[in-house]
C-alpha cells in the first residue's frame, strides 16, 4: 500500500493518499517524478489529503513540494508530523 | 498509443458559422435580472427549451458592461446552443444581444417587456420558442474531427489529491489534444499565484509572456488593493485547507498541472473573449468555479474538464462538465457526481497515460451525447462576473 505520495525527491512535505493514518503507522511513500519508494513513521495522526513532514523543519525554513516554494514554516516540525496550516504559511499577500 | 489521434471523430452538431457543438440547447436567456419571470415561465411553457436566470443586467456600465454583454452573447453564440430566444425590460439593450448572437447565423429573437407587460412578452417569446424547439430537434449529429471540439478547463473544491492526481490527468489529456489543433483553455487568474514563473516560461513566445504577466499582475494589484486580511479566509479555501491544501502557492503549482509537462501556451484573452486560433490559451479569470466555467462557455468551449478533490457538485447551463476526482474518499462518498475516477493513480494502479487516456475516452463519449453526472442532476450553474458596483 502507498500511505503517502510526493512529487519531487527534494520535497519536504508530501501527500498522505489513505484514511487512517495514526501516529505510529509505519508509512510507504512514492517519489512519482522518479518511480521510487521511501519509508518515514507518522508521529501523529494525519488525516487523507493532509501533508507528513519529510525532515525536520526549523521557523523560517523553506518549505518544498512540486520542487517548488510553497511557503514558510511558522513552528518547528519534526519528520513524521502533520504538517498544515498550524505550522506552514504562505509568504504572499 | 494514446486513445485519440488526429483521425479521432466524434458526432457534434454542426452550426451556421461552421462551429461544432456537442448540445442542441433552446435558451431562454434573460438580459436582466427583471427578465428572470418571464424566461423562466416560456421555459416552462415550451418542452425542451431552458431559461437561463442570472441577477444582474441594470445599471452597469464601462467595463464591467462590456462584460456582460460579452458574456450573453458569448453564451448565445456557444455552439452547443441552436437558437435563442432574449428577454430584456427594454428593447435597446435586448437588441445588442440579439445583433451579437445573429452574427452566427443562428435563430435569434428578442422581446421587450417595457409597453407589454410579462403576459404578452411570455406569449410571443413562448410561439417564437416553439417554432425554435421543434426545429432544433430535427437537427442531426454528424461525424465531426477531433480537433474541432473545444476543450477548457478548471479545477475546485481542490485538496492535495488534485494536483497529485486529477489535475496531472487534465494535463496528460491536453497535452495529447494540443498537437492535434484544438482550441484550449485554463485560467484562474489569483490561483496561479506562485507558480506565475512556470507558466510565463511556458509561453510560447514574449508577447504572449508579456500579456500573460500583465493579466497575472493586474489581478494582483486589483487583490491588494482591496483586500483586508492576508486572503487565508479566502485562499485556500475554507474547503481546500480542510482537504489538506496549507497556502495559495501549493494550491498553484497543483492548479497548473492541468496544463500539462508540455502543451505550450500560445495565447491570453480577457474575461468572455473568444481566441482567434487553435492552441492552449490563458484566460484572465475569477478562480470561483461557475463564474469561471460560465466564461469558458461564453468565450465558445463545448466540454469542460472539471478536476476536484473534496468534491465540487458544479455543472453549466450550456457546457457539459466532466468531473475528474483522484481522492478515494470523495469517490466512495459522493460518486453520483464524479464522471472520471483517478484515484488508482495515488495507489500507481494505473499510469498518469492510463488516466488521461480514461478521461479522453469520457470526452468522446460525454460529446456523442453522454450526459454528464452534473446535466443527469440537473446543475445548470450560470454566473456572471462582476468587475464593479453599478452606476
Amino acid at each position: 500500500m502507498i500511505h503517502f505520495v510526493l512529487h519531487d525527491a527534494k520535497d519536504t512535505v508530501a501527500v498522505v493518499v489513505v484514511e487512517g493514518v495514526k501516529a505510529g503507522t509505519a508509512m510507504t511513500g512514492w517519489i512519482m517524478d522518479e518511480d521510487r519508494m521511501i519509508n518515514v513513521q507518522a508521529q501523529q495522526d494525519i488525516p487523507i489529503g493532509h501533508k507528513v513532514a519529510l525532515k525536520d523543519m526549523a521557523v523560517g525554513d523553506t518549505v518544498l513540494k512540486y520542487g517548488i516554494d510553497m511557503g514558510k514554516v511558522v513552528a518547528n516540525i519534526k519528520a513524521g508530523q502533520h504538517a498544515h496550516v498550524h505550522n506552514i504559511k504562505t509568504k504572499r499577500w | 498509443m494514446s486513445v485519440i489521434n488526429k483521425d479521432t471523430t466524434f458526432l457534434g452538431y454542426r452550426r451556421e458559422n461552421g462551429r461544432v457543438g456537442v448540445r442542441n440547447h433552446v435558451i431562454i436567456l434573460p438580459l436582466d435580472d427583471l427578465s428572470n419571470a418571464a424566461a423562466e415561465a416560456v421555459a416552462h411553457n415550451i418542452k425542451g427549451t431552458m431559461a437561463i436566470p442570472h441577477p444582474y443586467g441594470r445599471l452597469q456600465f464601462g467595463a464591467d458592461l462590456e462584460l456582460h454583454f460579452r458574456t450573453l452573447i458569448g453564451a448565445g453564440c456557444n455552439p452547443n446552443v441552436a437558437a435563442v430566444v432574449v428577454i430584456g425590460i427594454e428593447d435597446g439593450w435586448t437588441k445588442k444581444v440579439v445583433d451579437g448572437i445573429a452574427t452566427t447565423g443562428k435563430p435569434v429573437i428578442g422581446f421587450g417587456i417595457e409597453g407589454h407587460g410579462d403576459h404578452e412578452t411570455i406569449m410571443k417569446a413562448s410561439r417564437a420558442a416553439r417554432e425554435y424547439v421543434q426545429w432544433a430537434s430535427e437537427k442531426q449529429r454528424e461525424v465531426c474531427g477531433i480537433s474541432e471540439l473545444w476543450v477548457s478547463t478548471k479545477c475546485g473544491e481542490s485538496d492535495t489529491t488534485s494536483g497529485c492526481g486529477a489535475n496531472p490527468t487534465v494535463g496528460n489529456a491536453f497535452d495529447k489534444l494540443h498537437p492535434l489543433g484544438n482550441y484550449l483553455c485554463f485560467g484562474e487568474t489569483s490561483e496561479i499565484t506562485g507558480g506565475e514563473k512556470i507558466v510565463a516560461d511556458r509561453c510560447a513566445n514574449d508577447a504572449v509572456r508579456e500579456r500573460f504577466m500583465f493579466m497575472f499582475n493586474r489581478y494582483q494589484d486589483m487583490i491588494n488593493r482591496h483586500k483586508t486580511s492576508d486572503l487565508s479566509d479566502s485562499q485556500p479555501t475554507k474547503g481546500n485547507i480542510a482537504g489538506g491544501l496549507t497556502t495559495i502557492e501549493e494550491k498553484a503549482l497543483g492548479n497548473i498541472q492541468k496544463i500539462g509537462k508540455v502543451c505550450t501556451v500560445d495565447g491570453v484573452i480577457d474575461k468572455a473573449e473568444m481566441p482567434t486560433h487553435p492552441g492552449l490559451w490563458f484566460m484572465d479569470s475569477s478562480s470561483a468555479a461557475a463564474e469561471m466555467v460560465t466564461l469558458c462557455a461564453a468565450s465558445g468551449y463545448a466540454v469542460h474538464f472539471f478536476p476536484t478533490g473534496q468534491g465540487n457538485v458544479i455543472g453549466n447551463a450550456i457546457v457539459p462538465v466532466i468531473k475528474i476526482c483522484s481522492n478515494p474518499r470523495t469517490v466512495r462518498l459522493m460518486s453520483e457526481h464524479i464522471d472520471v475516477d483517478t484515484s488508482g493513480l495515488l495507489q500507481r494502479e494505473i499510469t498518469l497515460d492510463q488516466a488521461g487516456d480514461k478521461l479522453l475516452e469520457n470526452m468522446l463519449r460525454t460529446a456523442n451525447g453522454r450526459l454528464t453526472a452534473a446535466e443527469a442532476l440537473g446543475h445548470r450553474e450560470f454566473v456572471l462576473t462582476r468587475l464593479f458596483e453599478s452606476a
